[in-house]
C-alpha cells in the first residue's frame, strides 16, 4: 500500500476549507449588476389560475421584472422533464403530464410556483411579489397515498386518469399465487415507508450569469450532476446550446438526492440573465426548501411471505402504492419500480416474487430519489415482514434469515427480480454483527432493564443494495433515458502535479481525499501532489454525477483506468530516454524502471519530458493527460447486517437507541475513516427515518404541516448512540477496483433494524415509521 | 422583512416614550420570537424597541427571601446563577438550545407567553411576583391565556422575584423536533403549601389543583396515582394528543416529584 494510498484514512483534504469557512458555496458567489429573484408560489393545494396581475408589481420600487409563465412559453422555453420512460401492464408507458416553469393553468401543490419577481434587492422582490393579484378558484385537494386512486378523488391531470400515473408489476404472480396456495405458513404485514424531506444543510440556489460579449449563459447552482444540469436545459428547456453554456456546481453542502433534479428556480436564472442581461441570483430560504425541494419515500404497502415447515421462504407478493407528488420530477416514475422492485430478493433465496405497484399523483411536492431511493422502501417491508414470519413460524429473527440466505457459493446469483447479484456472504455478515451486538447476552440486558422499568427490544435487518448506478445499456433497456457511465481525466500538469477531472460531484462524500488517494496508490505520486476537480462543465470531460453511491465504483474506476493509460503513455517515454524496450519497463512506486537494472526515471520527470519533448520517442504525441470513460458491467451490491437494541420507557412511549452494530460489505475500503462517516450520516438518516421523520401535509387543506423544523423533526446527536461500526468485505466479480460503495447504507438498514427491535420490546407485530412517543406508548398500553 | 424604525432604549421612561410615539410599534427583548416573525413577514411593526441597553433590566439579586431576576436577563445568564435556587436554574437550562439560552430573556419569554414555554409554569409553580413600570402582579393573575397577559399597553416587565421553596423540579417532555414543552410541570412545597403548574399541555400554563390538593395530603409521586386529567382543553397536534397529553401532565408531575426530593 501506496502512504496515503487505498485503505489510509487520510484525513480530508477539503476539510480545510470547509472547517474554516473558506468553502464557496452557491449563495457565496455573487456578480457585478446581480439583481436578486423572489419565486411567488401558490398557497393552494388545488387551484384554478384564473387571472395574475403583475402590473403594480412591475412598477414596485426596485423591481426590475416580472416574469410569469407565458413569457417564457415566449421565448419558447420547455418544460421540466421526466427522464424515466418505465413501461407499466399492458405495456403502458407510465403518463408524463407536461410541467411549465411557472405554473399557468392551476397549480397542484402549495408551493407550485406561478411568477418570479427580480429585484435590485431581494427585499424587493419580496415587496414585489405582495404586489401581484392571483384570481384562484380553489379545488378540492388530494395529499394521501392510499387516497389518490380512489374513486371520487380530486383529480390532478388529465392525462392521468384516477391519478395513476402508473400501473407497473413485476414478477410472475401466477407462480407465487400458486406457492400461497400451498403455503405452510403466510406472513402479512401493512406498513406505511414515511415521506421524508431530505434537508441538506445548504438550501438550493442559483446563479445566471449572462455575457452578452460572448452569448454565453453560466448558471452556478446546487447540484450533484452538473453535466446532467445542463443537458436537461439544453436538450428539453431551449436555456442555450451545451456550447454555449456553462454550469458549475461550486461546494454544494448536501444533498442526498434532492439536488440531484433540475428545478424551476434553476431555469429560471439562466433564461432570466440573458433576457433582463444582468446577473440573477436566487436561494431558498429554508421554509421554501421544504415546499419545492423533491420529497423522497411514501409508499403505503401490503407485503405477503408464504413459507414452507421449515421457515423457507416460498414466495413473497407486495401490492403496494408510491406517491410521485403533483409532478413527476427528473427520476420519479423508476424509483418506486427499477430501484424497489429490482430489490425485492434482498439477501434471500425466495424462488417466487410479484409485485403490483401503482404511481399516483397527489397535491403535494414531487416526490423523487431520495438517500437510497426505492432501495430502503424495498428493505423496509422485506425486513419486517421477515421479522413477522419469523413470528409465525415461531423461529428466532437471525435463524429464519440463516435458513434463507442466498450462499456464497451460489454466486453470481440470479434472482426472480432481474438482479444478478455477483458476490456476498450474508451469513458472515450476520454472525459478525450478531457476535459485535452480543446477541447471545441480550436476555440478560433485558432482565436487567425490566428490573428498571424498561423495555428492551433487539431487532436484525439484512439489507442489500445495488450501488454503482448503472450498466447503460441496462438502464436504457429500462427506459433510464441517460447512459451512467463515468468519466476522467488524469492531467499531469509539466512539473509533475496532477489534476483529476471527475464527471462525479462532491457534496460532503469526500471525493477530493479519496480520489487523490486513487491517484496516489496507482501512480505513486504524493498525495499533496494530487487535485481533484470537479462541478464545473468548463473544466473537464462530461460526466455524470454523483447519486446511487457511484462515484467510487464508477467513477473511481474511471480514474484508475485513466492513470493506466498515463502508465501505458509513460513506457514508452521511459523506454526512449533509458534506451530500452517498452517491454522490459516496469511501474511501480512512481517509478519507470527497465527490468532488472538500476536505470530509472521518476514519473514526475517523464511528465516533464513529455511537454518538453526535445528527445522523444516517434510517434509518440507529446504531453500526458489522459480520458477514460467507464461503463460498469453490473450494479455492485454492497450488503450488511445491523442490529439495533433499544430501550422503551413505557410510561411515555420515549425510546433510548442503546447499541446499534453494523456490519457492512463495502468490498475494498479506499479511506476507512471516511466510510465510517458516510456510515454514521446514513445511519442518522435511517434512524431519523424510524423515530422522527414524517413529512404531513393536511387531509383537508393540502397544507404542509411540517413546513419547518420546528415540526420536522430531524436526528440530533442526542438521539443517536455511539455506533459500533465494522465490516466484512467480499470481492466483487464486476468491480476492477473491488469497491461497492457505502453512502446510502445506513439508510437502507436502519429502518427495519429499528422498528424490529422496537416491536420485538413491545411484544407486538408491526407499528409504522415514525415511532413517535404517542405511538410507541400508545402500542404498550395496548400490549399491556 | 419588511422596513422598521429601529430604537435602542436608554432606559425605561424612554422606552415608554418611544413606544407611545410609535404609530405600531413593539418591544423587544431577546428577539428569539420577534425576529422569525419578522423574517417570515408575519409582522410588520412600524418601530421596534430594544430593550437590550437598559441596564436597570439586566441582573440577578438574591435576598433572604428569594431571589428577584432582571426581565433582560438572559436564560444563560439564570441557569449558571449561583444565586439562582437548582429548579430555576434547571428550567433554564432547559429552554431551546445555547444559541436561544443567551439571546433569550425571562421577561421577553413571560410577556410573549408561548402556550409551550418553561418560564409560565415557574413562575406559577414558584408564586412569583412580576414588578412592571407600573405595578407589582402575581403569576396567578399574569397568564391570561393564549399569547395573553395581564400587561397593560406601554406597561413593561421590569423584573421577576421567585420566593424560596422548601423543596421544588421542572419535569419537562418536549416537543421532539422544537424540543419547547409538549408537557412541562413545576411542582413545589413551600411555606405556604404546594404549588403545581402546567405548561405545553393547554393554551396557557396554568396551576393544577387536582395534583396539589394529593401532594398536599402527601408529597410523593405516589399520590398522584389514579389521578387523571380531562382532556377537553388540552392541545392537539401531530406529536400529541388531547389524551397522550393528559397522560403526560400526570407522569410529569410524578417525575417532578421525584426529583424535588
Amino acid at each position: 500500500m501506496a502512504e496515503n494510498g487505498i485503505g489510509a484514512s487520510v484525513k480530508r483534504k477539503e476539510d480545510n476549507r470547509f472547517l474554516t469557512g473558506k468553502g464557496n458555496y452557491t449563495d457565496d458567489i455573487n456578480r457585478p449588476g446581480q439583481a436578486y429573484a423572489y419565486m411567488l408560489r401558490s398557497p393552494h393545494a388545488h387551484a384554478t389560475i384564473n387571472s395574475i396581475d403583475t402590473a403594480a408589481a412591475k412598477s414596485a420600487p426596485g423591481v426590475v421584472a416580472v416574469f410569469v409563465g407565458q413569457d417564457l412559453q415566449a421565448d419558447e422555453v420547455g418544460g421540466l422533464v421526466c427522464g424515466a420512460s418505465v413501461t407499466g401492464k399492458g405495456g403502458e408507458v407510465n403518463k408524463a403530464p407536461p410541467r411549465n416553469v411557472l405554473t399557468m393553468d392551476k397549480v397542484r401543490f402549495v408551493g407550485d410556483p406561478i411568477a418570479v419577481v427580480i429585484a435590485e434587492t431581494l427585499a424587493q422582490a419580496k415587496d414585489g411579489a405582495e404586489q401581484i393579484a392571483v384570481d384562484y378558484t380553489e379545488l378540492p385537494s388530494v395529499v394521501s397515498t392510499s387516497a389518490a386512486d380512489k374513486p371520487g378523488a380530486p383529480q390532478l391531470h388529465e392525462e392521468c386518469p384516477d391519478n395513476v400515473a402508473l400501473d407497473w408489476e413485476l414478477g410472475d404472480k401466477a407462480a407465487v399465487d400458486a406457492a400461497f396456495a400451498s403455503a405452510h405458513k403466510t406472513a402479512s404485514v401493512d406498513l406505511i415507508n414515511n415521506r421524508m424531506v431530505t434537508n441538506p444543510m445548504e438550501p438550493r440556489a442559483a446563479v445566471g450569469d449572462y455575457n452578452s460579449g460572448t452569448d454565453e449563459i453560466t448558471l452556478y447552482l446546487t447540484s450533484q450532476n452538473p453535466h446532467v444540469h445542463r443537458l436537461v436545459m439544453s436538450a428539453f428547456m431551449n436555456i442555450a446550446p451545451e456550447h454555449k453554456f456553462r454550469v458549475v456546481a461550486p461546494d454544494v453542502g448536501g444533498g442526498f438526492g434532492s439536488k440531484i433534479f433540475t428545478y424551476n428556480e434553476e431555469a429560471i436564472c439562466a433564461w432570466a440573465t440573458k433576457k433582463i442581461n444582468r446577473p440573477v441570483k436566487w436561494t431558498a430560504d429554508r421554509s421554501e426548501a421544504f415546499l419545492s425541494d423533491a420529497h423522497g419515500r411514501d409508499h403505503v404497502t401490503t407485503a405477503e411471505m408464504a413459507l414452507d415447515a421449515d421457515g423457507k421462504f416460498l414466495a413473497l407478493r407486495v401490492s403496494s402504492q408510491a406517491n410521485m407528488g403533483a409532478y413527476l420530477q427528473l427520476f420519479s416514475v423508476a424509483i418506486p419500480t427499477l430501484f424497489h422492485g429490482f430489490l425485492l430478493a434482498g439477501q434471500y433465496t425466495t424462488p417466487a416474487i410479484y409485485l403490483e405497484m401503482r404511481s399516483v399523483m397527489t397535491n403535494t411536492a414531487p416526490v423523487d430519489a431520495a438517500r437510497g431511493a426505492g432501495r430502503p422502501e424495498a428493505t423496509y417491508l422485506l425486513e419486517r415482514l421477515v421479522d413477522v414470519a419469523a413470528l409465525e413460524m415461531g423461529l428466532d429473527p437471525a435463524e429464519i434469515r440463516r435458513r434463507n440466505f442466498i450462499k456464497p457459493e451460489q454466486m453470481p446469483y440470479q434472482t426472480p427480480v432481474v438482479q444478478c447479484y455477483d458476490s456476498g456472504d450474508y451469513a458472515a455478515s450476520l454472525d459478525k454483527a450478531l457476535a459485535n451486538a452480543d446477541y447471545d447476552g441480550f436476555a440478560a440486558r433485558q432482565a436487567e432493564a425490566k428490573g428498571r422499568g424498561k423495555l428492551r427490544g433487539i431487532g436484525l435487518s439484512a439489507y442489500i443494495e445495488a450501488c454503482g448506478v448503472a450498466p447503460s445499456a441496462a438502464v436504457g433497456s429500462l427506459g433510464i433515458g441517460v447512459g451512467l457511465w463515468e468519466s476522467a481525466q488524469v492531467r499531469f500538469n509539466p512539473t509533475g502535479g496532477v489534476t483529476v477531472f471527475t464527471g462525479t460531484h462532491s457534496h460532503g462524500q469526500g471525493h477530493e481525499t479519496a480520489f487523490a488517494q486513487l491517484v496516489t496508490e496507482r501512480l505513486g505520486v504524493p498525495i499533496e501532489n494530487v487535485e481533484v476537480v470537479h462541478g464545473d462543465t468548463a473544466k473537464g470531460q462530461f460526466g455524470m454525477g454523483t447519486y446511487g453511491s457511484r462515484s467510487l465504483p464508477v467513477g473511481g474506476v474511471a480514474i484508475a483506468n485513466a492513470c493506466d493509460k498515463i502508465i501505458a503513455k509513460g513506457k514508452k517515454i521511459a523506454a526512449h530516454t533509458l534506451e530500452a524496450s517498452e517491454d522490459d519497463i516496469e511501474f511501480g512506486d512512481g517509478n519507470f524502471t527497465v527490468a532488472g537494472t538500476d536505470k530509472t526515471m521518476n514519473i514526475a520527470e517523464v511528465a516533464f519530458t513529455a511537454y518538453v519533448p526535445h528527445n522523444y520517442p516517434e510517434g509518440v504525441e507529446p504531453g500526458l493527460d489522459e480520458i477514460a470513460f467507464f461503463d460498469p458491467l453490473n450494479f455492485s451490491f454492497p450488503a450488511g447486517a445491523h442490529v439495533c437494541e433499544v430501550e422503551v420507557d413505557p410510561d411515555t412511549g420515549t425510546l433510548e437507541i442503546v447499541n446499534y452494530t453494523a456490519v457492512d460489505d463495502f468490498g475494498v475500503l479506499v479511506n476507512p475513516m471516511i466510510v465510517e462517516g458516510q456510515v454514521h450520516g446514513g445511519l442518522a438518516h435511517g434512524i431519523g427515518q424510524a423515530l422522527l421523520e414524517g413529512c404531513v401535509y393536511d387531509d383537508d387543506s393540502g397544507q404542509l404541516i411540517t413546513g419547518s423544523f420546528l415540526d420536522y423533526c430531524m436526528a440530533r446527536a442526542d438521539n443517536l448512540p455511539s455506533f459500533n461500526v465494522d465490516y466484512a468485505p467480499t470481492v466483487p466479480l464486476h468491480n476492477p477496483l473491488g469497491v461497492k460503495g457505502c453512502g446510502e447504507a445506513g439508510a437502507i438498514a436502519a429502518p427495519p433494524a429499528v422498528i424490529n427491535a422496537i416491536v420485538n420490546a413491545l411484544g407486538i407485530k408491526h407499528l409504522d415509521m415514525p415511532a413517535t412517543p404517542e405511538k410507541v406508548w400508545r402500542a404498550a398500553q395496548a400490549a399491556g | 422583512m419588511y422596513n422598521f424604525n429601529f430604537h435602542a432604549a436608554s432606559s425605561l421612561d424612554d422606552a415608554v416614550a418611544k413606544l407611545g410615539a410609535a404609530e405600531d410599534g413593539t418591544l423587544m427583548a431577546g428577539g428569539q420570537t420577534l425576529i422569525p416573525v419578522l423574517k417570515q413577514r408575519l409582522a410588520n411593526p412600524s418601530d421596534v424597541i430594544d430593550l437590550s441597553g437598559i441596564a436597570e433590566l439586566n441582573g440577578i439579586s438574591a435576598s433572604g427571601d428569594g431571589v428577584t431576576i432582571g426581565a433582560m436577563t438572559t436564560h444563560a445568564a439564570v441557569a449558571t446563577s449561583s444565586d439562582v435556587p437548582a429548579a430555576l436554574r434547571a428550567v433554564a437550562e432547559g429552554i431551546g438550545d445555547p444559541q436561544v439560552r443567551n439571546r433569550g430573556t425571562l421577561g421577553g419569554s413571560i410577556a410573549n407567553n408561548d402556550p409551550a414555554a418553561d418560564y409560565p409554569a415557574a413562575l406559577l409553580g414558584l408564586g412569583a411576583t412580576i414588578t412592571t413600570n407600573q405595578r407589582d402582579i402575581a403569576a396567578d393573575d399574569f397568564f391570561t391565556g393564549l399569547f395573553e397577559t395581564a400587561l397593560n399597553d406601554g406597561e413593561i416587565i421590569k423584573s421577576v422575584t421567585f420566593p424560596n421553596a422548601t423543596k421544588a423540579a421542572y419535569a419537562k417532555f418536549p416537543n421532539p423536533a422544537s424540543r419547547y414543552a409538549t408537557v412541562g410541570v413545576f411542582v413545589a412545597q413551600a411555606a405556604d403549601g404546594v404549588r403545581v403548574a402546567v405548561t405545553g399541555a393547554t393554551d396557557c400554563a396554568h396551576r393544577g389543583p387536582k395534583l396539589e390538593a394529593a401532594l398536599s395530603a402527601n408529597w410523593s409521586p405516589d399520590a398522584l396515582d389514579g389521578i387523571t386529567i380531562p382532556t377537553d382543553h388540552m392541545n392537539s397536534d401531530i406529536h400529541a394528543s388531547a389524551e397522550y397529553r393528559a397522560h403526560l401532565v400526570v407522569v410529569m408531575a410524578k417525575r417532578a416529584v421525584a426529583a424535588a426530593g
